[in-house]
């Protein structure tokens, strides 16, 4: 059983012309201490299906189908209260500006001893030894004097530091880290994933590591999703998924991504843009820019489907029982 | 720190001596006061000998050299209309403007922060938007319209309290007080009200946006993503934060509650420092006037000093930043 499973989850925005689909029946799974990797461009879902999951979705938005199971239990349908001692606790989440995710008017200590002493039953005391100890961990110098500094006296590459600790001081299983690195230096961001990575095995956490930089998903992911327009478009082991792309989407990303050596005057790029939520073609969301569209892709909507060995894409071109063309 | 309270104060004394100018000039523009104290008929003579008398031929700087030095002692001369010294006016004034402004400070905080966190939390609730749709009335409704309605349910129809004056004050030193008195309780409650209504709906308003503005901060979110319970994180995180502005607001309010005191004051013939004032604007009461002015200045100047080392105890990234500052400076 995997860890956490979501299937089939939508996601919507109400406005007066009609409800937005933000998310359209979005599956995945994330195994034990496995790390999965989200990418996609800007306002495909990445960022909302972490936060449908930790049932943070910002109003008006809400999840109108599907369901999100974590160790084999529905969480999608938990009340505010019983969902609040999930997050931390089971599920913790990094966002992506470590500049701005501490409250600046407390010192690191007082936060994560704050949130020790709300997931776990132990004293002031021994709160306070636990959070020097996590700060020890995710490579703070001096741990038991910077403490009780603030916020504001640490770089950014700290404090990212500080918030790893942070969400992973009650031992979730889960940590949802949402472009954790895109705010950072790029000599910074190197040692932020690698923190994180060996932090989630030492701990046995999963990451779902949503980003929208390739290289990062390659060194660090075990598995990959691929979004598109809200959905799924392709999902499967990185090494395969960076080598063999299947879905015509995933295909063109990856010759998007320039190559050392490889000298060439413009780099690939995928015709047109990401349809907006309201303009949505009918049949497959990638239609009108996919290079091997054919007419059932302008008419039905592929679900993920095999194609070929560790491998799974919405594309009707692995549809082994329909027809082509 | 020092540094920076130091540098606050010089900042203050430059301020109250600017004002001290501006209500020294009074004398000399606000009408001769030679003109008051003589009879149309006084020789030209007499005027300059009078003028001699009263220092008004020395120099420029001298005269004002005098006017700060006796301003500083408390001095402000003798009232025009009263022939007493101002001095002894406004301190027989000034409690019962300061019990009125200190109420309805208290009122306007008291009510207002609370409902202000209240709306921004509930910002969707049915009990938030009655309590903005009523707050647009005490932002928008002038204080002395709100004052007479006041007078006309509660005194007029109603009968229930006082319309006018401050009951019976006890005196205790020099401070005369009517909060020991059932006629002084009943007699301060329209009068705070009145002027704590604008106060309060601008703080109530004031803390509901920086609510709302804080709740969509990342640390708020990452917060609610470790699982803290709300109320630690509206009362500990998010309320905490708003704190700077809404002290700033604070602070200038009760300064320009004083100043506002001039309409409630008189609306209720409340004998307090404002109706002093105005009635010695209608007779030209310079002296009145100008130590009206230097006082009123000097109470907003207090309160912006406070204000600036408020900040200090709420936000730590001010101390350390001057820390800095003032370590490379050196």
């Amino acid at each position: 059983m995997a860890l956490l499973e979501v299937e089939d989850l939508r996601v919507e925005f109400p406005t007066r012309r009609g409800a937005l689909l933000a998310l359209d029946g979005v599956s995945l799974e994330i195994n034990e201490g496995e790390v999965l990797g989200v990418v996609g461009e800007s306002g495909a879902g990445k960022s909302l299906t972490g936060a449908a999951i930790i049932g943070l979705l910002e109003p008006p938005g809400r999840v109108t189908g599907g369901k999100i199971r974590l160790e084999g239990h529905r969480i999608d349908t938990l009340s505010y209260e019983e969902m609040r001692n999930i997050r931390g606790k089971k599920i913790g989440a990094i966002f992506q500006d470590p500049l701005t995710s501490l409250n600046p008017l407390y010192t690191i200590g007082r936060q994560l001893i704050e949130t020790i002493r709300v997931h776990m039953d132990v004293s002031p005391e021994a709160a306070r030894a636990r959070a020097i100890e996590l700060l020890g961990e995710v490579g703070i110098p001096a741990p038991e004097r910077r403490i009780d500094s603030y916020p504001h006296e640490f770089s950014g590459g700290m404090r990212q530091r500080v918030v790893i600790s942070l969400a992973l001081c009650a031992n979730p299983r889960l940590i949802i880290a949402d472009e954790p690195t895109t705010a950072l230096d790029v000599s910074i961001q190197a040692q932020i994933i690698a923190l994180l990575k060996k932090l989630c095995r030492e701990h046995k956490t999963a990451v779902m590591l949503i980003t929208h930089d390739m290289g990062v998903i390659a060194e660090t992911a075990d598995r990959v999703a691929v979004m598109y327009a809200g959905r799924v478009a392709e999902i499967g082991p990185v090494k395969r998924v960076v080598k063999q792309p299947k879905h015509p989407y995933t295909v063109g990303l990856m010759g998007a991504i320039p190559m050392v050596g490889h000298d060439v005057e413009r780099l690939t790029q995928i015709e047109g843009a990401m349809p907006r939520l309201n303009e949505i073609p009918p049949g497959c969301s990638f239609n009108p820019r996919c290079p091997k569209v054919f007419d059932k892709c302008r008419m039905e909507r592929p679900e993920l489907m095999p194609a070929g060995r560790n491998a799974e894409a919405a594309c009707w071109q692995f549809d082994k029982g329909g027809r082509r063309g | 720190m020092t540094a920076y309270i130091l540098q606050r104060i010089f900042q203050a004394l430059a301020v109250m001596v600017v004002v001290a100018f501006v209500s020294f000039l009074m004398f000399n523009f606000v009408g001769d006061p030679v003109d008051n104290m003589v009879g149309q008929e006084a020789s030209y003579e007499d005027r300059e000998e009078m003028r001699d008398r009263l220092g008004l031929n020395d120099p420029f700087v001298v005269q004002f050299a005098r006017f700060v030095g006796n301003a500083v002692r408390g001095e402000f001369g003798i009232s025009y209309r009263l022939q007493r010294p101002v001095a002894t006016l406004i301190s027989e004034r000034m409690p019962a403007t300061l019990e009125l402004v200190g109420a309805s400070a208290l009122l306007s905080i008291l009510i207002g922060i609370p409902l202000g966190v209240y709306t921004g939390i509930r910002r969707y609730a049915i009990s938030s938007r009655v309590i903005l749709t009523l707050s647009l009335a005490g932002v928008s409704l002038p204080t002395f319209v709100i004052g007479i309605l006041l007078i006309y349910v509660f005194s007029v129809n109603l009968g229930w309290l006082p319309s006018f004056g401050r009951g019976q004050a006890t005196q205790i030193g020099w401070w005369s007080t009517s909060f020991l008195t059932v006629s002084g309780w009943k007699a301060i409650i329209m009068p705070s009200i009145t002027l704590a209504l604008f106060q309060m709906t601008l703080i109530l308003r004031l803390v509901r946006s920086e609510m709302l503005e804080v709740m969509r901060t990342d640390y708020i979110k990452f917060a609610r993503a470790r699982g803290l319970p709300d109320r630690l994180i509206n009362f500990g995180h998010a309320f905490k934060n708003t704190l700077v502005p809404v002290i700033t607001i604070i602070g200038l309010n009760v300064g320009s509650l004083i100043a506002f005191s001039i309409i409630t004051e008189t609306v209720f013939q409340w004998p307090g420092m404002g109706f002093l004032f105005i009635q010695a604007v209608g007779f030209a009461d310079v002296p009145v006037m100008a130590a009206y002015l230097v006082m009123v200045a000097a109470i907003f100047v207090a309160i912006n000093l406070i204000v600036d080392i408020l900040y200090f105890v709420v936000d730590p990234r001010l101390r350390v930043d001057r820390t800095v500052a003032s370590g490379s400076g050196e």
